[in-house]
Formats: C-alpha cells, sequence, structure tokens
C-alpha cells in the first residue's frame, strides 16, 4: 500500500505503519486471500468499482474476478450463495454495502445462516463473515445511515463484531474467517478515514472479548465501534472536570462479555451506555438490564444512555447530528449519573 | 407415456425400481398421515401424494457426490436420495434419533451423508443455497451438480430471479426442478403469475429450459438424463419443470377450499403410480407377484421405520442450546 511506510533498515521490530482503516480492512481481506485459497469476497462493487468504501480498491487486480466477485444488485442472492459456498467448504465473505441493504438479505441471514447448525443437528455450519458499513455522519440520509447492528445481535446462531480500532479492522477479520459460524462485521462509515498507526505485523486479535480502552473509577461508559472515539472525547472532557471515566469497547456485540461490563461497573458504580442504535429494543436496552440483572447492588445511580434519536437518519447536517450521540450529550449523561449538573 | 424408445438404456429392472421408489413414498406417506391422525407427528406435514414421478424421476440419475436442495414439501426426495426411512420417520416423530436429530421435524430433513442440504420451509429460500453449493463446485472445478426442487409459487419471490440470474451469469451446474403442482397453498398459478408458462421464465436469464409432464415418471426421467448430462458436459445450469398436480391438501389443515374435488378426481386418473404400473402391466414388463413382493418389501420397511421412530428417545431439555453455535465439548456427529 502506497500510505505503508517501509521498516527503517536498523530497526529490529516491525515497524508501525501510518494508514487507514480502510486500509486495515483491506490488508485483512489480502492476508486472508493469500492465507487461505477457500477465501473470496463477493459483493455489489467490490471489484471494477473497487468497493463502495474503496475498501477492496485493488485487490481485483491482485487476485482476478473469481476470488474477487463483482455481483448484481441481488443481497439475499449473493448472501445466500455465500451461505451455500461456506457450506459446501469454502470461506467466502459477503460485502454487502450498508446494513440497510441488509435488510434484503434478512431472510437468507436469520431464516438459513443463523438455523442450519443447530436445524440440522449440527450436521450443517455456515462458515461465513459478512461485512457490511454501518451508521451516519455522511449525511446520506434515511436509507443509507442507520444502525441496525443490535437487531443482528439479537439473533441467535451468529456472532456480531464491531471494530472500532486499526487493530480490530485488520485483526478480526482472520479470526471470524476461523469460526465454524457465520460472523457479521460492522464497519462504521466515519472510521474508513480513520488513520494511526498500525505494527508492521499487526495480525489476528480475539473476537469474544470486550476491551477498556481507558481506566477509570468514577463511571463507566459503555460503547462500541464508531461512538467510541466521541465516546473517548468525552473522557477527556470529563477529566477536566475532575471525572475519572472508565471506557469500555465491545468490540462482539454477540456474544456480549457480561465479565467485562459487570468487572468495570462493580468498581465505578455508575454506567452510561453509549449506542448509536435506537433507544426502544435496543442493544443498549439488553446492556442496561444485563448490568441490572448481574450487578444491581453495585450500583449507586441509575444506568444512563445515550442513543439515536427515534427519527429516520435525515439529511442535514445540522439535523443529522442532532439524531445521533455526540460528545456533549456523552458528557452531560456521565455527569447525571454521578449526579452533577 | 413416453415410449422405450426414448429410453434405450431402461431396463426391466429399472422400471421395477422407479414403481417401487414410488410406491414406498406413497405407503410411507399414507403411514405419516395416520401418524399425524394419532398426533405422532406434529406442527405441519406437507405430503408429496402424486407428485412422487418428480423426485423419483430425477434423484436416481444423480450421483453420489451430488448435492440435492429441497423444500418443505421433501419426504419423498429424502427417501429416494437414500436418507434412511427409519431416521426420516424418528425426525418426523421429532425424535433424537431423527435425521436432523428431531429438531427439525417433517420440514427440515438434513443428511450429510447423502448431501441433503433440506429441508427449505423458506419459499425460494433454498435457491440461493443451491447457487452458492454449486459456486463453491464451480471454483475448485469439482464436477458436481447441485440439484434444487421448488414448487411454482416460489417462481413470484425475487430469490427466484436472483438465483437464475447468477447461476447463468456465473456458469454454474445448478439442475433448477420446478415442482409446478398449480397451487401455492391456495393460490392457483393463475392469479399469481403475468406468465404461467414457467419454463419460458428461465429463457429471460439464457438457461435452456424443458417442461415435462411430471406425473409421468420416464418422461422426468428422460428430461433429467438430458438436462444432468448437459449441466455435466457445460457446467452450465439448467432448468426443468415438471406439471404436476398435489393430490391432497396442502398441509393437514388445508380445507381445500379454492379447488373443486372434479379437478382434484382428474387428476387422480393421472396418478404417476396407477399410471406407470398399469403400463408395465399391460406391457407385461411386470409380474403381479413381483407387484406383491415390492408391497411386501414396502410394508415391512415402514413397519420398521415406525419401530424404529416410536422407540426412539427425547433429547434431553438440557441440550436445547446445543449446536446453537459449535460446539466442540459434545461428540461430533460428522461435522466437517
Amino acid at each position: 500500500m502506497s500510505r505503508r511506510r517501509t521498516a527503517p533498515k536498523e530497526a529490529a521490530a516491525p515497524a508501525a505503519a501510518e494508514l487507514t482503516y480502510r486500509d486495515a480492512i483491506r490488508e485483512a481481506i489480502r492476508d486472508a486471500m493469500r492465507r487461505d485459497e477457500r477465501v473470496f469476497l463477493m459483493g455489489e462493487d467490490v471489484g471494477r468499482y473497487g468497493g463502495c468504501y474503496a475498501v477492496s480498491k485493488g485487490l481485483l487486480a491482485e487476485f482476478g474476478p473469481e476470488r474477487i466477485r463483482d455481483t448484481p444488485l441481488s443481497e439475499s442472492g449473493f448472501t445466500g450463495a455465500g451461505i451455500g459456498a461456506a457450506m459446501a467448504g469454502m470461506r467466502p465473505i459477503v460485502e454487502l454495502m450498508t446494513v440497510n441493504f441488509s435488510l434484503l438479505a434478512l431472510d437468507q441471514i436469520l431464516n438459513t445462516a443463523a438455523t442450519v447448525r443447530h436445524m440440522s443437528g449440527n450436521q450443517f455450519g455456515v462458515p461465513l463473515v459478512i461485512r457490511m458499513a454501518t451508521g451516519a455522519g455522511r449525511q446520506l440520509a434515511a436509507q443509507h445511515s442507520h444502525s441496525l447492528e443490535g437487531w443482528y445481535a439479537h439473533i441467535p446462531g451468529i456472532k456480531v463484531l464491531a471494530p472500532a480500532t486499526l487493530e480490530d479492522a485488520r485483526g478480526m477479520l482472520w479470526t471470524a474467517l476461523q469460526d465454524p459460524d457465520p460472523v457479521l462485521i460492522f464497519e462504521n462509515v466515519m472510521l474508513y478515514n480513520m488513520t494511526g498507526k498500525l505494527a508492521a505485523d499487526a495480525g489476528p486479535v480475539e473476537i469474544d472479548k470486550a476491551a477498556v480502552r481507558r481506566a477509570g473509577r468514577d463511571v463507566t461508559l459503555i460503547t462500541y465501534g464508531g461512538s467510541l472515539w466521541k465516546t473517548l472525547e468525552a473522557a477527556t472532557a470529563l477529566a477536566a472536570e475532575s471525572i475519572d471515566a472508565e471506557v469500555i469497547d465491545l468490540r462482539s456485540l454477540r456474544p456480549l462479555d457480561d465479565a467485562t461490563v459487570m468487572a468495570s461497573v462493580s468498581k465505578t458504580r455508575r454506567a452510561v451506555i453509549v449506542d448509536e442504535g435506537w433507544r426502544s429494543g435496543s442493544l443498549s436496552a439488553e446492556i442496561g438490564m444485563r448490568i441490572v440483572e448481574q450487578a444491581f447492588w453495585e450500583l449507586d445511580a441509575p444506568i444512563g444512555r445515550v442513543c439515536s434519536e427515534e427519527v429516520p437518519i435525515p439529511y442535514p447536517r445540522h439535523l443529522e447530528n442532532a439524531a445521533i450521540p455526540q460528545v456533549p450529550k456523552i458528557v452531560a449523561a456521565a455527569k447525571s449519573a454521578l449526579g452533577r449538573a | 407415456m413416453t415410449t422405450l424408445a426414448d429410453k434405450p438404456h431402461l431396463s426391466r429392472q429399472h422400471m421395477l425400481d422407479l414403481l417401487k421408489h414410488m410406491i414406498r413414498i406413497r405407503r410411507f406417506e399414507d403411514k405419516c398421515a395416520e401418524l399425524y391422525t394419532q398426533e405422532k407427528i406434529r406442527g405441519f406435514l406437507h405430503l408429496y401424494d402424486g407428485e412422487e414421478a418428480v423426485a423419483v424421476g430425477i434423484i436416481p440419475v444423480l450421483d453420489k457426490r451430488d448435492r440435492v436442495v429441497a423444500t418443505y414439501r421433501e419426504h419423498g426426495h429424502a427417501l429416494v436420495r437414500g436418507v434412511p426411512m427409519a431416521t426420516t420417520l424418528a425426525e418426523m416423530l421429532g425424535k433424537q434419533e431423527g435425521c436432523s436429530r428431531g429438531r427439525g421435524g417433517s420440514m427440515h430433513l438434513f443428511d450429510r451423508a447423502t448431501n441433503f442440504y433440506g429441508g427449505n420451509a423458506i419459499v425460494g429460500g433454498g435457491l440461493p443455497l443451491s447457487v452458492g453449493l454449486a459456486l463453491a463446485d464451480h471454483m475448485r472445478r469439482a464436477d458436481i451438480v447441485t440439484a434444487c426442487f421448488f414448487g411454482e409459487g416460489a417462481v413470484a419471490e425475487g430469490e427466484f430471479h436472483e438465483s437464475l440470474n447468477l447461476a447463468a451469469l456465473w456458469g454454474l451446474p445448478v439442475l433448477f426442478v420446478c415442482e409446478n403442482n398449480l397451487y401455492a397453498m391456495g393460490t392457483a398459478l393463475a392469479i399469481s403469475e403475468s406468465e404461467t408458462d414457467i419454463q419460458r421464465k428461465a429463457s429471460c436469464y439464457q438457461i435452456s429450459a424443458e417442461a415435462v409432464d411430471g406425473m409421468d415418471v420416464v418422461a422426468v426421467e428422460a428430461a433429467a438424463r438430458r438436462a444432468i448430462h448437459a449441466i455435466r458436459e457445460t457446467g452450465k445450469p439448467r432448468f426443468l419443470e415438471c406439471r404436476t398436480y398435489r393430490l391432497r391438501a396442502h398441509s393437514m389443515f388445508d380445507a381445500q377450499l379454492y379447488r373443486d374435488k372434479g379437478e382434484v378426481e382428474s387428476w387422480r386418473q393421472r396418478d404417476p403410480i396407477t399410471r406407470f404400473r398399469s403400463w408395465l402391466e399391460t406391457n407385461h414388463m411386470v409380474h403381479s407377484d413381483e407387484l406383491t413382493h415390492i408391497e411386501e418389501e414396502v410394508a415391512a420397511e415402514i413397519a420398521a421405520a415406525v419401530a424404529f421412530a416410536e422407540a426412539g428417545t427425547w433429547e434431553p431439555v438440557e441440550e436445547l442450546a446445543r449446536f446453537t453455535y459449535e460446539d466442540r465439548t459434545f461428540e461430533d456427529r460428522g461435522v466437517q
């Protein structure tokens, strides 16, 4: 990749390279394709166009049209084809342009991919990875901007990941491809251009644990995906007011890592959940209820939530910004949990 | 009937095999209906009565390495494919000795040993799956055909069109078999499709198609041989519309308000078993003692299957969540 720096000759350890989240995912796909000939990428505009978010740019030239497979606009058809290919021993990566479009493939994901192992008495599994973009912030309005990963986290039989860091963007894919069951990976659209350094030897990461991204004593802020960075920014603002927030990046939305959440809440005794999904019937509701079930007596304050407003995401920037979690709302919710105005 | 001249390789034994396959399905399902009234089989039960010639004409033409994707009306397909009758029936009784561990029931028969991929109860849902199975075989240059069965109701689903397009576009070895029994549950073809000549739809996707009398097992087999041979030669999909009729209700809950008894009776005159047996008798290709022998063999197999299924056990409730995800802590039942 052009952005990748070559390691200085005198350095013994691999040097950190400056790259984007998009680059990190591309590198993960490239690495998987090189390591396992059963892996192939299939989706709308992944080949000649280079991916609608340019994730797969350049991969067609390297791997050819059989393995970087452009599809027609047939989400259900090619997602189902990914399921069939996985059942027949391949390791497909299906790319759906956005979570909104994934609804056209929901039948195949829910009724086939998620059910086959249980329903067949463990005779068939679906080792399939489905990647898709999620989230608002690019002024794409109400049919391209929603955060429906919480819906998918409702479904037994699949696993749901939300990489928020370069390390996870680079490392989750290979681990997901080793999983014998379907794994959905949600990439927040506002992260694709995020830049940072990633060790040249960065590789697979585990996918079933949450991570404490900032340690703190006073309140636990629980989030994932694109909201992680807003939440960390909020934690910095809170620190200026002498509030020491702990920030948890869930990383996996199904299964949820209850242990990490409960350990943190038991320490800080206060919890605020930040989720770009809508509030009603949401992942944030699920996490809140689990805290109530498992750590109720540890709490010193009601659990707070910062979610998207219950509207279709609107086009104008000021309304879009108002519709989704922002730093001031997170700061206010954290202060409220501490009884501070 | 199709004349023997169309089928120079058809031996008398082969004819008897076809007849036995059909009788075996019919008698088995008669027993299933009985077990349903006894409330031993519950949920939905969709019988194949009248359509047997389709599965029997096609599936034996496939090789062991080939793959089969079927619908919720799939008892016949499973039996012809070689899923044991005993584990099929145990599945329908919900016993853990069933072919899907009792998890799926009548609509979700799965069997890895015979490459039988279900048992799909979402109309049209099996078509993308068959495309994917064939895509894997295509990418590995494996000489494997996937036969995908679906009813004419599936033709109205988007997945039908997406799948035919993908299979043709990518040149995938799928045999699409439309079992056109004229009714999607209770909705007649003429009130659900603007184009009722279904095989014509395949030509829109550049797929060679053929319509065949689905009540004539020899005609179905002849068409299946042509289609499967062509798929193996070219690697490209083929489409076979089998025009048939469901002589019983859609499921056991169906009062059949949407069709009159005269129509059913007229189709019963074309019953694929009666018709084929009469033809064999007229042409002196079967002796009455052979027919008796077939019936006796089938009856004995059914009795044994009932005994096996009834003696089957219930999966312990403690295992309810088992295999929602792969679970290596339990014994493996042959997952890849």
